[in-house]
């Protein structure tokens, strides 16, 4: 079985930033199939549609999801209480491919930070290269620091770490690394893209798109790609994606 | 334990429980929760003549106790399925329904025929798809319409042959009525209702293609009046499907006129949903004594 649905129970929530909820489950069957860039998709009362939610860390035991709220769906699953349960299908999706012995670059913008982390630490060599709105809404940067052996973190108006935007960062260390991995609004990814392809450094973003069953079956969560004969077609990001090389999104 | 076999046209269902036609892919990714012999049958994707790429995105938006969707028929054409994926679904021991949708009564004719010629237990003619501008809708909305479809397919279809309404009508009763007339063994109902969201803040409307078709508990009522006007009208038996999501509904839907049902959106939420509903409709029969599921069937008492 790929994936399957869990009844877990929460054992940590904390709020790390001001509408950004860390969330720990306790769910050995699923966690031990989770790879980097995986998500899950989560059950909230009330609510006809599950919410996709990416996988920011596993263990043998937990998976742990870091989410913000956004509408009705997140800010009812970030009421859940420790010790009580959520219903999670998971592990979904085509993650990020993490060859061994190379220097990777993860870049991640706002809320597409948490996914990057599980990547970074199945990387042999991670910089991470995170963005952030302003001070109040940095996260996760202690996380990165225990598995890269660098971190940059930059906002968008200087509040903290580098005035700047991860484009500006990247392009000063791009000819360092070997790839790029990346997770974020789809302005940067386009943007990042573009400074990959430059330097013809291979590039894998995560793409987000709204969803139905989540496993590919109801094809509601079409992106425009390229398929193997370079055709546009539309493939779906719960199935195929969300990680695409970036050659192959038609932005 | 009460006998959940159902017959609709002479084709025997395990259980009553079928998964609705776009909703279920071609069942592989539905095989991974358990056998697709949990149900009694498959209502595949919607496939036409040719491949399509359908709509583009946002396909899908959420209201209340429902979803909208614009999936545009998305498909791999009809010889891809029959190549690819018809023979695997044939091993799955659960019948296997062709939905079929098209431009054209020549589509609609050639893709019966083919599919005659195929394994497929039965063929659904969705003439109801909301959600582009030619996917059969024009062929599903008057009864002379729906009447002169049903009966050209008919002359190809060597196969069980479904006709799928569309609720987005004046008067289903007439339509299910010439659908009969020209020769349906079966009416399957209903596809979605025609809906719409828009973003308040940026004035457009959620799903790229701007309206949807409405599915998920908030068309359950409808459904419900729905097959139970054409059950008191026709005399092929009807599947019943809108919003089922619970064992509860599944026997409301029986009580109303349906012989068997078909269950889609609540998949999105709980994939295990079909051996949920199984389990508590047989609880259900047993605590009344009945034997058997198909005496459910129109068993309402109108005032
Ligand atoms: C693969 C993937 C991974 C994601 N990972 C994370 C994550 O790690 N952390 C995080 O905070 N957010 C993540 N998101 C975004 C998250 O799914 C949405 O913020 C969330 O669904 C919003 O739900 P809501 O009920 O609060 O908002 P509402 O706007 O009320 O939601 C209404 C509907 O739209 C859908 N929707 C709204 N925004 C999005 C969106 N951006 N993407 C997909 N569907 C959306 C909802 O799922 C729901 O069906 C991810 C999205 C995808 C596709
Ligand atoms: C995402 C999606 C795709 C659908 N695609 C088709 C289709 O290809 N052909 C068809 O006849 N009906 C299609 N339908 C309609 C369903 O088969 C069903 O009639 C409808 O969703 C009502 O049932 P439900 O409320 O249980 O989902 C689709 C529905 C959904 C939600
Ligand atoms: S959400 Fe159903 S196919 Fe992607």
């Amino acid at each position: 079985m790929k994936y399957d649905v869990c009844n877990a129970r929460l054992i940590k929530s904390k709020e790390i930033a001001k509408g950004i909820f860390d969330f720990v489950i306790e769910c050995p069957q699923l966690a031990q199939k989770a790879q980097a860039g995986q998500f899950a998709h989560i059950a909230v009362p009330g609510k006809t549609l599950r919410r996709p939610i990416s996988i920011c860390d596993a263990t043998d035991q937990t998976l742990r999801i870091v989410f913000q709220i956004k509408g009705e769906g997140t800010q009812i699953l970030s009421e859940t209480k420790v010790g009580e349960s959520i219903d999670i299908l998971a592990p979904l999706g085509h993650g990020f491919t993490i060859p061994k012995g190379k220097k990777i670059a993860f870049v991640g913008g706002g809320i597409g930070v948490p996914p990057m982390l599980y990547s970074a630490k199945r990387a042999d060599n991670a910089v991470a290269i995170l963005g952030f709105r302003n001070k109040d809404a940095v996260i996760l940067e202690e996380d990165f620091k225990s598995v890269c052996s660098k971190v940059y973190v930059a906002t968008d108006d200087g509040s903290y770490g580098i005035h700047g935007f991860t484009t500006d960062i990247l392009k000063d260390v791009i000819d360092e690394v070997d790839m790029v991995c990346s997770c974020g609004p789809t302005p940067m990814l386009k943007a990042l893209a573009a400074i990959c392809k430059e330097h013809n450094t291979p590039c894998q973003v995560s793409l987000e798109e709204r969803m139905g069953c989540g496993i590919g079956a109801c094809l509601v969560c079409a992106c425009k790609t390229l398929d193997k004969n370079g055709n546009v077609e539309h493939s779906h990001v719960c199935k195929k994606g969300p990680v695409y090389n970036a050659e192959e999104v038609v932005w | 334990m009460a006998d959940l076999k159902v017959k609709v046209a002479g084709v025997e269902f395990n259980n009553p429980l079928i998964a609705a036609s776009g909703t279920f892919g071609f069942g592989r990714e539905y095989s991974e929760f358990y056998p697709l012999s949990t149900l009694g049958g498959i209502s595949c994707k919607g496939i036409t003549l040719q491949a399509r790429p359908g709509n583009p995105a946002p396909r899908i938006a959420e209201t209340p106790s429902g979803i909208l969707n614009a999936v545009g028929l998305q498909n791999p054409g009809v010889d891809h399925f029959v190549k690819e994926d018809l023979p695997w679904l044939k091993e799955q021991n659960t019948v296997i329904i062709a939905n079929i949708a098209g431009n054209s009564y020549d589509d609609y004719c050639k893709m019966a025929e083919k599919l005659s010629d195929t394994a497929v237990d039965m063929i659904e003619l969705n003439i109801s798809c909301p959600n582009v501008k030619s996917g059969g809708v024009q062929f599903g909305t008057s009864c002379e319409s729906v009447g002169a479809i049903t009966k050209a397919v008919r002359k190809y279809c060597k196969k069980p042959l479904i006709i799928k309404l569309s609720p987005n009508v004046t008067d289903i009763v007439s339509i299910a009525q010439s659908a009969e007339a020209e020769g349906a063994d079966a009416i399957s109902m209903i596809n979605t209702l025609t809906g719409m969201r828009i973003d308040i803040n940026t004035g457009r409307p959620i799903i790229r293609n701007n309206t949807g078709g409405l599915s998920g508990p908030a068309v359950f009522p409808v459904a419900v009046r729905m097959v139970y006007q054409v059950a008191q009208a026709v005399n092929i038996p009807i599947i019943g499907m809108g919003g089922i999501s619970t064992w509860q509904d599944a026997a409301e839907m029986l009580i109303a006129g349906a012989t068997a049902l078909q269950i889609g959106t609540v998949l999105f939420k709980d994939p295990y949903a079909p051996v949920k509903i199984n389990k508590g409709l047989n609880e259900f029969l047993d605590s009344k004594g009945i034997k058997s599921v198909t005496e459910l069937t129109k068993t309402i008492k109108p005032w």
